[in-house]
């Protein structure tokens, strides 16, 4: 799917692949479309068919990516957005139950356009606030503030499969800078949640025989099931025998059913090293505790693993 | 012009090349005449690849036999946001392996995004006879174990090896054990930089305080968050030289006898410049750098979580400084202070203490940077995370500031508009490429169409790097900056509706740049083979993880795409996720 050309610009229309020059006649280039017009907002620069603001972009093709579940949840936030509405640039919330999501679930606040209102945008309702302070909690002494919403979970709200609308990779922020922030909560006791939204929580996963290891972010998946499948398709090009030095899969690749039949059958269980550092089998502990302890992962052969089990029920026995 | 070259010696002529230290520069000499062309390339002793898959390490010896220092990049900028998967490569190994055996008077490595391991840090430590630097920035693929091996070689009686600098900046390192500093041999003394901030585990704190009482020319001295507060006295008055430190974690009980005793180690520290660490700040220990602050030219607080109230009282007595990076709870009211006081900043970097959160949690918005803007007459760099923005802003920043080289502003919900009219923010970015005619680094956000891209190539004719997101409604967009940003370099672009036609129209364009990054676009992968097989001076790597692009239909957006120019071909560790395109116009797995 392309791309619909509004525009006739010449160049990218026609065959030649080559450097355009700027002296263009219609629809491109030229003084008067590029002169910066610093007039009031809102004016239209004559050379443009459509508003300023993007309308009517049913055929965008960021549509298809509705159908992909696997890398990032996020896009089904976009084509809902794309798809509903007034069809502005305005990323929001899929759905209406993401209003209440707890920190660090929804990136994309439900503030969909209302005819173009003042209360339609991100910033908008706040703008008139914010010299005079905004509504959300006043910081005491190093208390990181929390998020003004009710929810305190850490599970997403959305159904499955996609976990979270989270964007992968928004804002702009190294790791380390998310770790540090959210490795130690703040010292207010009323906290309960302690975390503050760090919003990902990447712990690396390693595969006996696999070439590189992996990462996930443990926060975008709300259970169990979501986690193996995620895994699944990760590590569907890693089989014993069918991959060159680097990973590679054959050309039939590994068919998902099949690899479930290796994780569950005998040939690999699924394990986790903890915050005491003992190596437990995944699956024992509800989720929530699974997240908060889990540091690593490893997919191991079955024949390494003998023993873990018990040492996991114990463990759940004596924490309870 | 023949005669007069061959007047002078070689001797000379290396004498007078030895004072020419930039590359270009460098380079424009070796293309005078052959016989300049050999006598460069054997007095070059600094060499910068900014892309470690341009060129192999082989052909980099070969052209220049005797080199002391190099610099190589592996991943894309993106990587850092984890956009780039794990495997993808960046491998320091065959370049380690080769210099071993090629360069045994290299003195300093310096590797930026990429993958070392603890063999690779090893085969470093004992193969080069006079090692001086090593820096590690944005690294991973190591642990302790691999520093404990360079501690342990640090030194060498047999050569004159003597470790000056080990930086591991922002790393990721798998942390074994804090015993690794122990191995820094007890009569080693040349240490003068050491950055081990990123480190998690404790490390040996006795090793430390002997190895930093011992070095008497030690002047950078970054901490980890594991160093506690009430150690940190001691340390400082084993080296009251340090020009820059980074404290651990700046958090004990309030007690009189520590305060005064970190009060009177900071006052002995009269050299200190730069501050950072900060981690877990009590704001009752923050008085005792009172005393340094107004000699501070680099002050980092952004780990540290306090009020506007106390920042605004710590930064007002900085008066000289020039580098500010700081959490957004200094707030608008606190950058107004840092206009009024600190009238010699030239850069300011100012991270949100909440992204995920929904709501903004404080009262931090445009109007901060445009103080900074009217107050900071030498404000060149900048990078500011916001909620809100306007067109009015931009343009005021703008005019107030021509000299910014650096603009860097995330609006944290992509497409968020002008706050104040709901247009996109066009032509405030617009203003800003217009009046900042030396700019050369520029990232976008908030609501944006093809016309903001209009602006960046009519105007922005120094930019080297853009980074865009969310931005832009045709491939109009791309075109504008493909052709018409003559000195761009570096083109990062995610979630934007840019496909094929750009692409290919600009095709000879991506022979100019080093690299270009396209995520989650509208690029087919048909147009990916073409540029392949038409471009053989360029790799065209298509990332993506849900199997092979044939099994899709060809007008199906990849999902990611990496363009970088090289001479060394095809690269040999591709994982099974990457799928590249050789002239032979077959697809072809690595």
């Amino acid at each position: 799917m392309s791309v619909p050309l509004e525009h006739d610009y010449i160049g990218l229309s026609e065959a030649p692949p080559s450097m355009e020059g700027s002296e263009r006649t219609s629809g491109g280039l030229n003084h008067k479309a590029t002169e910066l017009r610093l007039g009031l907002p809102g004016s239209d620069s004559p050379e443009r068919d459509k508003g300023v603001v993007a309308e009517d972009k049913a055929g965008y093709p960021l549509g298809v990516l509705k159908s992909l579940s696997v890398v990032s949840g996020a896009k089904r936030g976009f084509s809902d957005a794309i798809d509903g509405g007034s069809g502005k640039w305005v990323f929001s919330g899929s759905g209406g139950s993401e209003a209440e999501s707890g920190k660090g679930g929804n990136l994309f606040s439900p503030r969909g356009v209302n005819g173009g209102g003042k209360g339609g945008l991100v910033g908008g309702s706040e703008g008139a606030n914010q010299n005079t302070g905004l509504g959300g909690p006043i910081l005491k002494d190093g208390v990181v503030p929390q998020s003004p919403k009710p929810s305190q979970e850490k599970k997403p709200q959305l159904s499955a499969p996609a976990a979270k609308a989270q964007v992968v990779g928004w804002p702009p922020i190294r790791s380390y800078r998310k770790n540090s922030m959210a490795s130690h909560p703040p010292k207010n006791e009323d906290d309960t949640e302690g975390k503050l939204g760090s919003g990902c929580l990447y712990v690396k996963v390693s595969m006996d025989g696999a070439p590189y290891l992996r990462k996930v972010d443990l926060k975008t998946y709300g259970s169990y099931r979501e986690l193996s499948s995620a895994l699944e398709k990760m590590f569907s090009c890693f089989t014993i025998g069918q991959c060159g030095s680097h990973g590679v899969p054959s050309r039939d690749g590994l068919s998902e059913s099949r690899l479930m039949d290796l994780l569950h059958g005998s040939e690999y269980v699924l394990t986790y090293e903890d915050k005491d550092g003992d190596w437990m089998l995944v699956g024992d502990v509800p989720w929530e505790m699974f997240t908060d302890s889990c540091k690593r992962m490893r997919i191991m052969k079955s024949s390494e693993a003998i023993g873990l089990a018990p040492r996991a029920m114990e463990k759940c026995k004596n924490r309870h | 012009m023949q005669r007069m070259a061959c007047s002078f010696p070689d001797e000379v002529l290396e004498h007078v090349f030895s004072f020419v230290q930039c590359d270009n520069d460098r380079n424009a000499i070796s293309t005078v005449c052959k016989s300049w062309y050999k006598i460069e390339r054997w007095s070059r002793r600094r060499v910068f690849v900014g892309n470690c898959y341009a060129i192999s390490p082989d052909m980099v010896i070969r052209r220049f036999p005797d080199v002391r220092s190099i610099e190589l990049k592996g991943k894309p900028h993106f990587a850092d946001f984890n956009l780039v998967p794990d495997g993808w490569g960046g491998y320091v190994a065959p370049w380690i392996s080769a210099m071993a055996a090629a360069y045994p008077w290299l003195e300093e490595i310096r590797l930026k995004r990429m993958v070392i391991t603890d063999e690779n840090l090893e085969l470093i430590s004992k193969s080069f006879k006079n090692f001086k630097v090593l820096v590690l920035s944005s690294c991973e693929g190591f642990s302790t174990d691999g520093l404990a091996a360079i501690a342990a070689n640090c030194r060498s009686y047999l050569h004159c090896r003597n470790l000056r600098e080990l930086d591991l900046r922002e790393s990721e390192v798998e942390d074994l054990s804090g015993h690794w500093l122990k191995h820094f041999p007890d009569d080693y003394t040349s240490l003068v930089s050491l950055n081990i901030a990123c480190l998690g585990c404790e490390v040996s704190f006795s090793a430390l305080e002997r190895l930093v009482g011992r070095c008497p020319n030690l002047r950078t001295l970054r901490l980890n968050r594991a160093v506690p507060l009430d150690k940190l006295a001691n340390l400082l008055r084993r080296a009251p030289q340090l020009v820059e430190l980074g404290t651990g974690a700046y958090s004990s009980e309030l007690r009189p006898d520590v305060f005064s005793n970190l009060s009177g180690a900071f006052s002995g520290c009269k050299e200190l410049k730069s501050l950072s660490g900060f981690w877990d700040v009590v704001p009752g220990y923050l008085p005792a750098v009172y005393p340094i602050c107004c000699r501070l030219t680099t002050l980092n607080l952004s780990y540290a979580t306090i009020q506007s109230p106390d920042l605004i009282k710590l930064v007002g007595q900085c008066q000289n400084l020039q580098r500010l990076w700081v959490l957004d709870y200094i707030e608008d009211a606190g950058l107004d202070a840092v206009a009024a006081s600190c009238k010699d900043l030239r850069e300011l970097r100012v991270f949100p203490s909440d992204p995920y959160g929904p709501e903004p949690n404080v009262p931090l918005t445009e109007q901060g940077l445009v103080s900074i803007s009217e107050g900071c007459s030498k404000l060149q760099s900048v990078l500011y995370f916001c909620r809100q923005m306007s067109n009015a802003a931009l343009m005021t920043i703008a005019r107030n500031r021509p000299n910014m080289t650096r603009f860097r502003l995330c609006i944290i919900e992509p497409g968020t508009p002008d706050y104040l009219t709901l247009q996109p923010l066009d032509v405030g970015f617009g203003a800003i490429v217009e009046h900042c005619k030396d700019l050369q680094r520029l990232s976008l956000s908030g609501l944006l169409t093809d016309l903001v891209f209009e602006y960046i190539g009519t105007y922005a004719k120094k930019l080297e790097m853009l980074s865009v997101a969310f931005a832009g409604e045709s491939d109009l967009g791309l075109h504008h900056v493909l052709s018409g940003c003559e000195k761009l370099r570096k083109l990062e672009i995610r979630d934007c509706p840019f496909g094929d036609k750009a692409l290919l129209a600009n095709a000879a364009k991506l022979e100019t740049m080093r690299s270009l990054w396209m995520s989650s676009c509208s690029v087919t992968f048909g147009a990916c083979k073409l540029l392949g097989q038409k471009m053989p001076r360029l790799n065209v790597e298509v990332i993506d993880e849900r199997g092979t692009p044939d099994s899709r239909p060809e007008s199906c957006p990849i999902d990611k795409l990496y363009i970088y120019r090289t001479v060394a071909g095809s690269r040999f560790d591709m994982p099974g996720f990457v799928w590249t395109i050789d002239e032979d116009s077959a697809m072809r797995l690595s």
